[in-house]
C-alpha cells in the first residue's frame, strides 16, 4: 500500500465525520424544534420558534447529503453494503424528511388551515430522528457481509438496542431544540424552553447512561476496546467530561444565560460521536470492512478531496455569514409569508 | 427468483427510480429558470426603482420557496437511492462519477441553500443590493447544481475518461473527459434551455390570466412581455440544440435513435414516421403515417442518407421502442407549440396588440404545463432510451442492482408512491392558488423602512399570501 492509499482514506474518514457531525448538531436543533412543536402552547409561540429556524434548516439538511454522498465517493463499497442493509430506516427517514422540509413552506400557504402540517412538521422530525437512530444502531451491532455485499435479511436492524439508539436521539435533538429556543426567542417562549430543557436534560443523560453501558456490554470488541489498561485511563475522560458538560447545561439553563446551554448541549453531542468513532476505528461496516478495503480508486478520492479543501472552508464562511445576518432573538411576526 | 406482481427487484427498482427522479425533476426545472427570473427581477428594481418590480419579485420568491422545498426534498432521496436499490452500479461507476456528484453538493448545494435563507428571509435584514446579490447566487447555484447532475447523467450515456479494473469496477483517468464527456455540452445546453422556457411559459400565461382578467394589469403586462420574449427566443434556439443533440445520440448511441424514429431497417432511407405503433415481436411498424426521406434529411442532413436501424442490433440490445417513441413525439409536439406561441405573441407585440388580443391570451394562459410535458417526455426518450445499459456499455441495468429483496423494493415504491401523491399534488394545489389569487400590494412606505415597526411587521408577518 502506497503513502497516498493509506492516508486518502483516513483524511475522508475525518472529513464524513465532520459533516455528519455538522448535520447532527445544525439538523438537531430544527428536528428538535419540530419534536417539541406540540408542547408549545399557542399559535404565536409555534410561529416564533417556526421562524427561528426557517432561514437554516436548508443548508442544515445539505449536510446530511453531504455525510451520504461523501461515503458514495469516498467509500463506495461500503456505501453499497450499507444503505441495502438498512433500506427501511433510510427510507423512512427520507420519507418524514420530505413531510418536515415541505411543512415549513406549506404551512404558512395553508393559513389558517394549517393544522394537518403542524402534525406533518412534528411527527416528520420525530420519525427522522427516530430512524436516524436505528441506522446508527444497525451499523453498530454488526451487518451481514457475504462477499463484499450485504447478505442479511430485510429487518436485521430491528432490535431492542437500535430502539434505544432511536429513543435517545430524538431526546438528544429536542434538547438541542429547546436550547436554541433558549438562545434565539424571547419572553414567555424562552421560559418555557427552559423548563424543557431542564427534563431533557435529564432524559438525555439516562439515555446516554442506558446506550453506553449496552453498547459494550451487547458488542465483545467495544468492550474490549474501552476497558482494557492503557486505553481505560485515556477514555474514563469520556464520561466525565460529558458530566462536566451536563452540568454546564444544567446551570446555563438556570441561571438565565442565553448561549452555554446550546454550546453545551452540542458538546454532549460531539462527545457522544467521539465516542462511536473510538469505539469502531478503523471499521467502515463495524466489524467487518475497513477504510482501506472500503476505499474509491486514490485518483477519485483525490480529486474531491482538492475541491472539499478549497470549498469547505468558503462553505463555512458563507454559512457563518447567513448565521450572522440572521443573528439575535427572532421577533414576534418577523417572517417573510 | 422472488417477483411481486410479475415483476422482479430490478423492474420495481426501475419503476421506483422512473418515478421519483420523474417528481423530482419538475422542480428544480421550475426553480433553475424562477430563480433567475427573480434575480432578473430584483435587478431591474435596483436599477429603475419601478414599484411593480419589486412586487412581482416577492410574490415570485413565495412560489419559489414552496418549488424549492419539494425540489430538495425528492432530491435527497434520489441520492440515497444509488445505494438502496443500486448498490452494485454504486460500486461500478462510484469511482468516476461519485465525485461529480460531491461536487454539485460542494458548489451549489450548499451555496443555494445557505443564500436561499437571505432570500426568503433577509428582505429586512440585509440591504436591497445584498438581497439582490443573495438571489443572484441562488440562480446560479440552480445552475451550477444542473451543471454537475448532468455531467454525471451524461457520462451514463457516452462514459469517457475511464478504466475498468480485474473487478469490473470502473476507475478515472481523465477528469477533465470524464466531466466534459461527448453528450455533455448538448445535453446541458438543452436542459438549461428547456428550464428556462418552461419558466417562461409559466409566468407568460399567469400574466396572460391576470391582464384577462383585468388584475394586476402592471405586473400582469411584465410577465406577458417578459414570458413571451424569452419563448419567442428559446423555443426556436431548443429546436436547434435538440437537432444538435439528436446528431450526437445518433453518434454514440444509434439504437435510441432507431427506436425515437421506429426506423427498423438501416439499409434504407428513413421516413419521418408521424405515426405508428412499432411491434416489438414482428419487428415491423403498424399503421404507419410517415413523410419519405425526411427522418434522413433530420438526422444525416442528406435527402439520400442512412443510419443504424433497430434490425442491426441485437434483440437484447435494444431499447424498448414504443415508450421512446411516443415520448418523443410528445417532446416534438409541445416544441412546435411554443414556437407557435412565439411566433404570433411577437406578431401581436409588433401590431401592438399583444395585451388586447383575446384569441391568443385565452388559449397561452392554458399553456402552462407545456414545458413540464415536454421536459418529461425528453427524460423518458433518452432515460428509456440508454436501455438495456444503466452504464452505456458498461453495466447492463439488470446487473446494476442491490441484493435486496423484490418485496422490499415494492414495500418502499408503494410508500413513495403514497407520501409523493400526497405532498406534491397538495403542493402544486398551493402552487397554482397562490398564482391564481396573485400578488398582495403592499402600501410603499412599509417596504422602504429599514427597521419597520412592529405594528407594520405583524401585518406583514400576518399575511395572507
Amino acid at each position: 500500500m502506497s503513502n497516498l492509499e493509506f492516508i486518502l482514506p483516513i483524511i475522508w474518514a475525518l472529513l464524513i465525520g465532520v459533516a455528519v457531525a455538522m448535520y447532527v448538531v445544525l439538523d438537531g436543533f430544527d428536528l428538535g424544534i419540530g419534536i417539541l412543536f406540540p408542547f408549545l402552547r399557542d399559535e404565536s409561540e409555534r410561529d416564533q420558534a417556526m421562524n427561528s429556524v426557517a432561514p437554516f434548516w436548508d443548508g442544515n439538511e445539505t449536510w446530511l447529503v453531504l455525510g451520504g454522498g461523501g461515503l458514495f465517493v469516498a467509500f463506495p463499497m461500503a456505501y453499497a453494503i450499507i444503505m441495502p442493509a438498512l433500506y427501511l430506516p433510510v427510507i423512512i427517514m427520507l420519507l418524514a424528511l420530505i413531510f418536515r422540509g415541505v411543512a415549513f413552506e406549506f404551512r404558512w400557504v395553508a393559513k389558517p388551515n394549517h393544522h394537518k402540517w403542524d402534525l406533518a412538521f412534528t411527527w416528520g422530525s420525530i420519525v427522522a430522528a427516530f430512524s436516524q437512530g436505528l441506522v446508527l444502531g444497525g451499523l453498530l451491532q454488526e451487518i451481514t457481509v457475504v462477499n463484499g455485499q450485504f447478505g442479511g435479511g430485510a429487518f436485521d436492524w430491528f432490535t431492542p438496542f437500535s430502539v434505544m439508539c432511536g429513543i435517545s436521539l430524538v431526546v438528544g435533538y429536542a434538547l438541542i431544540g429547546a436550547t436554541w429556543m433558549i438562545m434565539k426567542n424571547s419572553g414567555e417562549l424562552e421560559q418555557h424552553a427552559r423548563r424543557m430543557g431542564i427534563r431533557l436534560l435529564f432524559g438525555l443523560l439516562i439515555c446516554i447512561a442506558i446506550v453506553s453501558l449496552w453498547t459494550p456490554l451487547q458488542i465483545p470488541r467495544i468492550a474490549e476496546r474501552w476497558f482494557t489498561v492503557p486505553n481505560f485511563y485515556l477514555l474514563s475522560q469520556v464520561p466525565l467530561a460529558t458530566l462536566i458538560l451536563a452540568w454546564l447545561c444544567w446551570r446555563g439553563i438556570r441561571k438565565g444565560r442565553t448561549v452555554v446551554p446550546f454550546a453545551a448541549a452540542v458538546g454532549l453531542f460531539l462527545l457522544a460521536l467521539l465516542g462511536l468513532v473510538v469505539s469502531n476505528v478503523p471499521y467502515v461496516v463495524p466489524p467487518t470492512v475497513t477504510l482501506w478495503e472500503a476505499a474509491a480508486h486514490p485518483a477519485s478520492q483525490f480529486f474531491l478531496l482538492i475541491g472539499a479543501v478549497i470549498l469547505l472552508p468558503m462553505i463555512i464562511g458563507y454559512m457563518v455569514f447567513v448565521f450572522w445576518v440572521f443573528r439575535g432573538k427572532v421577533q414576534p411576526g418577523e417572517g417573510y409569508h | 427468483m422472488e417477483t411481486v406482481a410479475g415483476m422482479d427487484a430490478t423492474m420495481l427498482a426501475r419503476i421506483q427510480f422512473a418515478f421519483t427522479v420523474s417528481f423530482h425533476i419538475i422542480f428544480p426545472a421550475f426553480t433553475i429558470g424562477l430563480s433567475a427570473w427573480i434575480a432578473t427581477l430584483e435587478i431591474m428594481w435596483l436599477r429603475t426603482g419601478i414599484q411593480h418590480y419589486h412586487t412581482l419579485a416577492r410574490f415570485w420568491t413565495k412560489i419559489f420557496a414552496v418549488s424549492f422545498a419539494m425540489g430538495v426534498v425528492s432530491g435527497i432521496v434520489l441520492s440515497y437511492q444509488f445505494g438502496t436499490n443500486w448498490s452494485r452500479f454504486s460500486e461500478v461507476v462510484g469511482n468516476t462519477i461519485g465525485p461529480l456528484i460531491g461536487y454539485e453538493v460542494l458548489t451549489a448545494f450548499f451555496l443555494e441553500a445557505s443564500f436561499l435563507g437571505v432570500m426568503l428571509f433577509g428582505w429586512n435584514r440585509v440591504p436591497p443590493w445584498l438581497h439582490t446579490l443573495s438571489s443572484v447566487i441562488v440562480a446560479f447555484g440552480t445552475a451550477l447544481s444542473g451543471f454537475w447532475i448532468l455531467s454525471a447523467n451524461s457520462w451514463m450515456h457516452t462514459p469517457a475518461g475511464f478504466g475498468i479494473d480485474e473487478n469490473g469496477i470502473t476507475y478515472p483517468v481523465s477528469w477533465f473527459e470524464i466531466i466534459f464527456n461527448p453528450s455533455f455540452p448538448y445535453r446541458f445546453a438543452h436542459m438549461m434551455i428547456a428550464a428556462y422556457l418552461t419558466t417562461s411559459l409559466v409566468v407568460l400565461a399567469t400574466g396572460a390570466r391576470w391582464v384577462r382578467a383585468g388584475r394586476f394589469m402592471d405586473e400582469g403586462a411584465t410577465m406577458v412581455r417578459m414570458g413571451l420574449g424569452m419563448v419567442a427566443i428559446l423555443a426556436p434556439l431548443q429546436l436547434v440544440v435538440g437537432d444538435l443533440h439528436g446528431l450526437n445520440t445518433l453518434e454514440h448511441q444509434p439504437a435510441k435513435i432507431a427506436a425515437m424514429e421506429a426506423h427498423w431497417d438501416g439499409s434504407k432511407v428513413a421516413p419521418f414516421v408521424i405515426f405508428a405503433w412499432p411491434d416489438e415481436q414482428q419487428e415491423r411498424n403498424r399503421y404507419e403515417l410517415s413523410v419519405p426521406n425526411v427522418g434522413s434529411l433530420i438526422l444525416t442532413h442528406e435527402w439520400e442518407g442512412t443510419f443504424p436501424g433497430l434490425l442491426d442490433f441485437a434483440p437484447e440490445d435494444r431499447p424498448p421502442v414504443v415508450p421512446v417513441f411516443f415520448a418523443f413525439r410528445i417532446m416534438l409536439t409541445c416544441g412546435f407549440i411554443m414556437i407557435g406561441i412565439g411566433l404570433i405573441g411577437t406578431w401581436l407585440w409588433v401590431r401592438k396588440r399583444l395585451l388586447t388580443t383575446e384569441w391568443f391570451l385565452k388559449p397561452v394562459g392554458h399553456a402552462w404545463p407545456l414545458g413540464f410535458i415536454a421536459i418529461l417526455a425528453g427524460w423518458m426518450v433518452t432515460e428509456i432510451g440508454r436501455q438495456p445499459w444503466v452504464a452505456y456499455g458498461i453495466l447492463r441495468t439488470a446487473d446494476a442492482i442491490s441484493p435486496v429483496a423484490a418485496s422490499t423494493v415494492a414495500t418502499s415504491l408503494v410508500m413513495f408512491i403514497i407520501v409523493y401523491g400526497i405532498v406534491f399534488s397538495i403542493g402544486v394545489i398551493y402552487i397554482y392558488r397562490m398564482l391564481r389569487r396573485g400578488p398582495k400590494l403592499v402600501p410603499h412606505e412599509a417596504q422602504a423602512l429599514p427597521n419597520r415597526p412592529l405594528s407594520v411587521a405583524q401585518n406583514l408577518g400576518g399575511e395572507q399570501p
